[in-house]
């Protein structure tokens, strides 16, 4: 009984494999891995997290496409990102440009690092200061070798 | 001062800056096209198939270019509020119909040529418009969506504000809501239409 269920569920997954065609290829191997070079670099916009490359969604079907006959028109890489970010903004690419408005982007991390490093710095030296400024007065160690003294007898 | 306090304000400046940043459209994708010219095209009209339209023939005049299609659910929500838009008389509004057959994923659109899609999306939009009420002063067929693709259009409901110069001055991402038409479109309409 269960060799035959698991015949039908791997018969059935078969099925399921089957069901997903591949993407339709362009006839040349180059102009499909320059579409594939490019495309991962850019962001569906439909999923936003999945790249172009990696994506099902139709427009990124569509776009695949558009890309497809760029590079058959012989343009080159800059130009088909300029296609891209011209109709869909700095946010199709995955590595935004450096620019007035993306300078907290790239550096914003880094910024906080600095300073926490900073922060970290400061506040371990005050603490070191603290604790070398106080040595005990005379009067204090007396005080705590007579404690010291009177815990030793219980040992 | 309590040392339990700079924690506490750590955790409270995290909890709003989550709290604004979840509230975010994150569909509000700012267009690169806003300031600069309308693409230019040249599409079949859905009310008079033989006839063209291009956006060159809106000169002078300010307008709305709003992208639909009758499979999109979105665009049905919309719909009435493009209505009422209409019947007041506020706002042209152009539609741009997109890939009416191909969009839609409930038909096998491969299997027809040119002129059978062309005829089917003809059929569908018409036969919507005229159940849903028509808005539009015409609309346009973009069956590739094409043309699309040179808005920027990612996703429909899409609808683009351009000015008598043909610059688009506005772009709104997703169903126009009555607060949408009346706080942030109507404004832009009335100063540009000046």
């Amino acid at each position: 009984m269960r060799i035959w269920l698991t015949l039908v569920l791997l018969a059935l997954s078969a099925v399921s494999l089957q069901a997903r065609e591949a993407a339709p290829l362009a006839p040349d191997e180059a102009t499909e891995k320059r579409l594939v070079a490019i495309s991962s670099e850019l962001r569906c916009l439909v999923c936003q997290n999945e790249s172009l490359s990696g994506s099902h969604a139709e427009l990124a079907n569509d776009l695949r496409r558009e890309i497809r006959t760029l590079i058959q028109q012989g343009k080159s890489d800059a130009e088909i990102m300029d296609f891209m970010v011209s109709r869909y903004g700095d946010f199709v690419r995955y590595r935004p440009p450096l620019k007035g408005t993306t300078l907290l982007l790239w550096f914003g991390p880094g910024l906080l690092l600095v300073g926490g490093l900073g922060a970290l710095l400061i506040y371990l030296r005050r603490r070191s200061k603290a604790i070398d400024d106080s040595p005990l007065s005379t009067a204090e160690q007396q005080q705590a070798e007579r404690l010291l003294n009177v815990e030793e007898p219980q040992k | 001062m309590n040392r339990f306090l700079w924690p506490l304000i750590g955790f409270a400046v995290l909890v709003a800056l989550l709290a604004v940043g979840l509230n975010l459209n994150p569909r509000d994708v700012p267009s690169p096209l806003v300031g600069k010219p309308a693409p230019l095209f040249s599409l079949s009209r859905l009310d008079a198939p033989d006839q063209n339209f291009s956006p060159q023939d809106m000169l002078g005049k300010v307008w709305l270019l709003n992208v639909w299609s009758t499979w999109c659910v979105s665009c049905r929500h919309e719909h009435p509020v493009l209505v009422d838009m209409a019947k007041d008389k506020m706002v042209t509004l152009v539609g741009l119909n997109y890939k009416e057959v191909r969009g839609d994923g409930g038909l096998d659109a491969d299997k027809l040529d040119a002129a059978a899609e062309r005829k089917l999306a003809l059929e569908r939009g018409n036969a919507w418009l005229k159940q849903h009420g028509n808005p539009y002063s015409l609309s346009v067929l973009d069956l590739d969506g094409r043309v699309c693709i040179d808005y920027g259009v990612y996703g429909v409901p899409e609808t683009y504000l351009i000015d008598k110069a043909g610059i688009i001055r506005m772009k709104h991402t997703g169903p126009i809501s009555r607060d949408d038409f009346s706080g942030k479109i109507l404004p832009l309409l009335a100063e540009l239409s000046k």
